[in-house]
């Protein structure tokens, strides 16, 4: 079986995230990059089919400027066997029609069975592109697992929503995305990191994927979110429970 | 000599990463109950660390001294105690690899490597520390098998241990009537001490290793007969760049804790990191363990590739690091002012850990005999 995963390199959430306020885009140098921990886990997810049967061959794709190398490099060193980069600078800031078109022309020809992607990231948040790349390349998606079962022939797997759990399930070729319950990726071994050198990534540019796409979204504004107001406190004056249960119910939080 | 390669980088944020999640948040729980986490060792020897410089035919991870040094000083931020261990196993397991046979490699080398099996390192004795040829452990040869009777004082891991490396008299001709032995958990005639209540180092056992008639086959002897205390103390080159990798490890945290803390503490109106004898403190901590870090460095690389100098280097680095780690923590401990008294705060265990750094593994006293005599020699 092939499994491609969908990795994303973000600024680390440990630490301060700051947007440039010029280009509305994210400042890369402020904080480290890492795969995104969503994304790890799926490759978390692939790596453990591969555990079971070692045939399986796990490949890892990602857009992303020239650091996002290291991200391909790190998941290789996790056990992936290759990697795709889909690397040009005129797709810097490309919106999410871009990027899922021109994901999927990457994508489209791997001959992959299975393709797992996190069902949102931690840094630009959407939790659209997995399911308009699946629209693009025909396939059926089983969104927002907490939980699945990768077998040779399907895979299937749980869903939870707000009314109860709905099983799905799919023949191949299809994509899941997968939540924070899933188990957290392991760590590299010593021999991980000094073989992952070896492992080949293909480099892609758009015009090499036939897709060079115009970005038709542009950020015009980006300003601070406002500092913190202090809260309303509420003194118990017999009622308490009452005032607190109107706060949370008029901020529909219960 | 001085960059670190990419691979290098690689490592060391893997180490770090594991470190951080799977050890620094016990450290302080390990150290109060006195427990040895096997568990997460094996999960240290998963990840290569079981066997860093022993080759990978054998089943180990093949990487440098230096590779090695890296890495001890990065598990040592985390724990000191766990840290240094991890050290020893080291040891033990690149002896085996280095002087034993096809055989040997075999029976014991993949289990040390997974850190499934872990390595008990014995030599010290009740009468014979410092002066080691003078250990009196006796092994006799009988048919097939040796006969080993005597006590093993100090030995980190003991009771713990799947292997234990026993150097023992075969002959009363000093050094070279020593001979090295492998002696399995679980052998007949073999028992342990009681656990040593200590100042530090708590979360691995310090017990006696006793042999009494313990009987092994002939085949369970490392190397040839006399050999045995020269392959201790090709193992002890070794472990001293790790041991003072591991101090700068413990002494950086200190550093990193105080810089944090002198910002943050205020007294006399404004941070007492403004006071400049204070900062002259954090310099000389930061001098002291980068001097220390480079001479580790170029130990690790000395024995590498196996230079004439290797021994005094080894040596060398050892004493400069274990002081510089020592320093540096205790200096952190002052630099806390009442809170670095307190547990809480992490520092008075990194002093308390490092202290023996200075005394095991040939003590700083043995390290200046070492690089004093070679200086008058030559
Ligand atoms: C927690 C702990 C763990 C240990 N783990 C192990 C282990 O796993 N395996 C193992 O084999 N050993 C182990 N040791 C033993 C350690 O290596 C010895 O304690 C050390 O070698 C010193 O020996 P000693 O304690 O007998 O001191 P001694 O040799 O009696 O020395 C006492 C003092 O005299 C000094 N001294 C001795 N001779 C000279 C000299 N010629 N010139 C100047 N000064 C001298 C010493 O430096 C020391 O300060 C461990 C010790 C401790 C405390």
């Amino acid at each position: 079986m092939k499994i491609v995963v969908l990795i994303k390199q973000v600024p680390d959430t440990a630490e301060e995230r700051i947007l440039d306020p010029a280009t509305g885009r994210l400042d890369r140098e402020a904080s480290d990059a890492v795969i995104d921990e969503i994304t790890e886990r799926a490759l978390e997810l692939a790596l453990s089919v591969k555990d079971g049967d070692k045939s399986t061959e796990v490949v890892v794709a990602t857009m992303g400027p020239k650091e996002a190398l290291k991200s391909i490099r790190k998941a290789l060193s996790m056990g992936a066997d290759s990697g795709i980069h889909v690397l040009d600078d005129g797709l810097a800031g490309a919106d999410l029609v871009v990027t899922a078109s021109v994901l999927a022309a990457a994508l489209r020809d791997t001959g992959a069975d299975l393709f797992i992607a996190g069902n949102e990231s931690t840094d630009g948040r959407a939790g659209m592109l997995p399911a308009m790349i699946a629209e693009h390349l025909g396939l059926p998606l089983l969104g927002s697992l907490v939980a699945a079962d990768i077998s040779a022939q399907s895979v299937s797997g749980q869903r939870a929503t707000e009314a109860g759990t709905q099983d799905v399930s799919a023949a191949y070729p299809a994509i899941v995305t997968v939540t924070e319950r899933f188990a957290e990726a392991r760590f590299p071994n010593f021999k991980g990191i000094l073989g992952a050198k070896r492992k080949p990534v293909s480099t892609l540019s758009a015009a090499e994927l036939g897709d060079t796409g115009q970005i038709s979204s542009s950020v015009l504004e980006v300003s601070q979110r406002p500092p913190r107001t202090a809260g309303a406190k509420i003194t118990d004056d017999g009622n308490a429970a009452a005032q607190l249960v109107d706060f949370l119910a008029s901020r529909r939080l219960i | 000599m001085f960059d670190l390669t990419e691979d290098q980088v690689s490592i060391v944020e893997m180490v770090a990463d594991f470190a951080t999640e799977n050890i620094a948040p016990h450290a302080a729980a390990w150290d109060r109950d006195h427990h040895f986490p096997v568990d997460v060792l094996a999960q240290a020897g998963e990840l290569g660390m079981g066997g860093i410089y022993v080759r990978e035919e054998s089943g180990g991870s093949g990487m440098s001294r230096l590779d090695a040094a890296l890495i001890f000083e990065e598990l040592s931020k985390a724990d000191p105690t766990i840290a240094a261990y991890i050290s020893i196993h080291n040891m033990v397991a690149w002896m085996i690899d280095k002087f034993g046979n096809d055989e040997q490699h075999a029976a014991w080398l993949p289990g040390l490597c997974s850190m499934e099996s872990l390595g008990s390192y014995c030599l010290t004795e009740p009468g014979a520390g410092s002066d080691a040829a003078a250990l009196s452990t006796r092994a006799v040869l009988d048919g097939e098998h040796y006969v080993l009777n005597g006590t093993k004082q100090f030995i980190s891991g003991a009771g713990s241990s799947g292997v234990y490396l026993v150097m023992a008299r075969t002959a009363d001709t000093g050094s070279a009537g020593i001979t090295a032995f492998i002696v399995p958990d679980g052998t007949e005639g073999l028992s342990f001490g009681a656990l040593e209540a200590k100042m530090g180092w708590n979360a691995q056992p310090t017990r006696q290793v006793v042999m009494e008639d313990v009987r092994i086959p002939v085949g369970n002897r490392l190397g040839e007969e006399g050999t045995g205390f020269g392959i201790a103390m090709k193992g002890l080159n070794g472990g001293r760049v790790n041991i003072g990798a591991c101090s700068i490890g413990g002494g950086q945290a200190a550093l990193d804790k105080s810089i944090a803390y002198l910002k943050e503490r205020e007294a006399f109106g404004k941070p007492l990191i403004s006071q400049q004898a204070l900062l002259f403190a954090i310099a000389d901590m930061e001098i002291e363990l980068e001097t220390a870090r480079t001479m580790i460095w170029r130990a690790a690389d000395a024995l590498e590739r196996g230079t004439k100098d290797t021994v005094r280097l080894c040596a060398m680095a050892k004493r400069v690091a274990t002081d510089a780690g020592f320093n540096a923590a205790n200096t952190a401990l002052q630099l806390h002012g009442g809170y670095g008294y307190l547990s809480e705060y992490g520092i008075e265990k990194i002093v308390r850990d490092l202290r023996v750094h200075q005394i095991l593994e040939g003590s700083n006293e043995i390290m200046r005999l070492i690089v004093g005599r070679l200086a008058v020699e030559r």
